[in-house]
């Protein structure tokens, strides 16, 4: 029983095991691969390109047969040279900024004023019991229902737009937190505790980057409903000093009985709704989701 | 482990021979009941355990003993409804059976939280994450994503995050539970080797007899409903030990006759 004999074994196992080990790495690793960009093109562009084309060949078939009158379903080329005219005219950019501008900027306030609302709500019980089925309640109410009374209350100006806006947006960015919290599973909880993450130092570095899957798509469906909500509000609501933005464009094309402009304000405000989605919050959300292995399954 | 205290001056023997002596983790009379008072269900009684600095224990029970209770108030997460736990090295640190990796950081990005959070300065954070990862044998995985990481590398990863608490005392959740059976050996030998390097006092809660008697120094049996220590073992065979070994297997028939016997104690009622 020399000491040489026992420390050879432990030189000799402890080699052994780090072998097996790394072949076990090397077995067991999750390789993750990117897809190739020409799978992407085929499996993610080519479908939604196929379906507009699709909408586009039925409308332009409506439109040969005749099915009804020009002026109430022009051609699709009828609705192209609404929108060169608006380029020509050089308020096409005008018209979607004063919109998207708005949006944007009552899109920052509502998450501004939603995050901490939901923060409170998801943590403190009593304001939970209080706020909760209140937040819950006002995310189901449709935001135009606000309309007459933010005219009322603050006349037809900018203050009026944004507190439709708000309205609308808060309820759903405080409720896509409060879920976003409540989804933690315990035991980052608990291990961070265990690390010595508690209080502010626990929020910071343990909650809220756990709850920031539910919180994006809180932000996500804030945006869609701050969008909506603005455009119902500027459809309504019509002062010289609100400018022109997409929803008073559509509203004056109608009053012009001008269906093409019409149809061509309802693409423009579709195409700005998708476009901040897809050019804004799906490659953050995209991105949040690889990075923690949720996004390896593609649809 | 100690001949280094004792060659010291004497001025410092007496000090290191004071805190030598004291347990790293000391249970006295613990009881711990869940639900209101008066209908409250005890889940410990009367738990009395020490465990010296450098010791390697192990906590065998089956269901009911209150296993994780017990270290869940080790590790300070929860209190005893009576009698006192010390743990004069300060908060331990804790493994659990699930990683409890955070998704959202890099293997080595967990590890610096872990250093952040210790009080590590942040110039030393980077390098000392790397040191971790090379003793649990994963240096080059600083930069990998969680869910890019096999269980067994999670786990080791969860150990070395564990260890940059730099806590003399790591409590262990029956960490090893959801892996197959070779990357549990592997991971025998590894927390073994680690053990005896960092000088670590483990205590590692686990229903496996032969995972107790594998990697401990001592086995202590708790009964169920309440949970109460019902027997011990001194393990003197050498380490590193295989699961296979036959002194392993013959104390594991003991010790399995016990927790079974334990176990029918339960039928009568």
């Amino acid at each position: 029983m020399s000491s040489t004999d026992t420390t050879t074994l432990v030189k000799d196992r402890s080699g052994d095991t780090a072998s097996v080990e790394a072949g076990l790495d090397a077995l067991d690793s999750v390789q993750v691969q990117r897809t190739p960009l020409t799978q992407v093109l085929r499996q993610k562009v080519l479908p939604p390109v196929l379906g507009v084309l699709l909408v586009l060949g039925v409308w332009q078939l409506a439109f040969s047969l005749e099915l009804t009158t020009p002026d109430k379903l022009p051609s699709p080329a009828a609705v192209w040279s609404s929108l060169t005219d608006l380029w020509y005219e050089g308020t096409l950019f005008s018209i979607i900024w004063t919109s998207v501008w708005r949006g944007l900027s009552g899109f920052v306030a509502a998450v501004a004023i939603g995050t901490p609302i939901g923060l409170l709500v998801a943590r403190v019980k009593p304001v939970r019991a209080a706020l909760g089925p209140v937040l819950a309640g006002l995310q189901s109410l449709p935001s135009v229902a606000w309309v007459p009374a933010a005219v009322i209350w603050l006349g037809i100006n900018n203050s009026a737009m944004y507190a439709v806006i708000l309205l609308g947006a808060v309820p759903s960015i405080a409720n896509g937190l409060v879920s976003g919290v409540d989804q933690v599973p315990p035991i980052y909880l608990r291990a961070g505790r265990t690390l010595g993450a508690t209080g502010l130092a626990g929020a910071r570095h343990v909650l809220l980057p756990a709850a920031l899957p539910g919180y994006l798509a809180g932000l996500k469906q804030g945006w869609a409903f701050s969008w909506r909500s603005l455009m119902a509000a500027e459809l309504i609501a019509s002062s010289p000093d609100l400018g022109l933005g997409l929803g008073r464009y559509l509203e004056n094309q109608r009053e012009f009985n001008d269906m093409s402009g019409v149809l061509l304000g309802i693409v423009l405000i579709l195409v700005v709704g998708v476009a901040i989605d897809l050019l804004v919050f799906s490659p953050i959300e995209r991105r949040v989701l690889r990075n923690r292995g949720l996004l390896v399954t593609t649809r | 482990m100690t001949p280094a205290l004792t060659t010291t001056e004497p001025a410092t023997t007496s000090a290191a021979a004071a805190t030598l002596d004291r347990p790293a983790v000391r249970l006295s009379h613990v009881h711990k009941s869940f639900g209101r008072p008066g209908a409250a269900t005890p889940v410990l009684d009367d738990i009395s355990l020490d465990v010296a600095p450098g010791e390697f224990v192990t906590l065998l029970g089956a269901s009911g003993c209150g296993k994780s209770t017990l270290l869940n108030l080790v590790a300070g997460l929860d209190r005893p409804t009576s009698g006192d736990i010390e743990v004069p090295g300060g908060r331990p640190a804790l493994m659990f059976q699930d990683h409890a990796l955070f998704p959202w950081l890099t293997a080595g990005k967990n590890i610096e939280l872990a250093l952040r959070l210790a009080g590590v300065p942040k110039a030393e954070r980077r390098a000392e994450a790397e040191r971790l990862l090379e003793l649990v044998r994963l240096g080059g995985a600083h930069k990998k994503r969680v869910h890019e990481l096999s269980g067994g590398m999670r786990q080791r990863v969860a150990m070395a995050r564990s260890l940059a608490q730099g806590a003399g005392v790591l409590l262990m959740d029956e960490p090893f539970a959801a892996l197959d059976a070779i990357t549990r050996d592997v991971l025998h030998d590894e927390i073994t080797r680690i053990w005896a390097e960092r000088q670590l006092t483990v205590l590692f809660v686990t229903h496996n007899v032969r995972e107790a008697v594998r990697l401990a120094q001592r086995v202590v049996l708790l009964s169920s409903r309440p949970g109460r220590v019902a027997k011990e073992w001194r393990i003197d065979l050498p380490q590193p030990r295989r699961i296979e070994d036959a002194g392993v297997a013959d104390l594991s028939i003991e010790i399995t006759e016990e927790l079974r016997g334990e176990i029918r104690r339960h039928v009568q009622h």
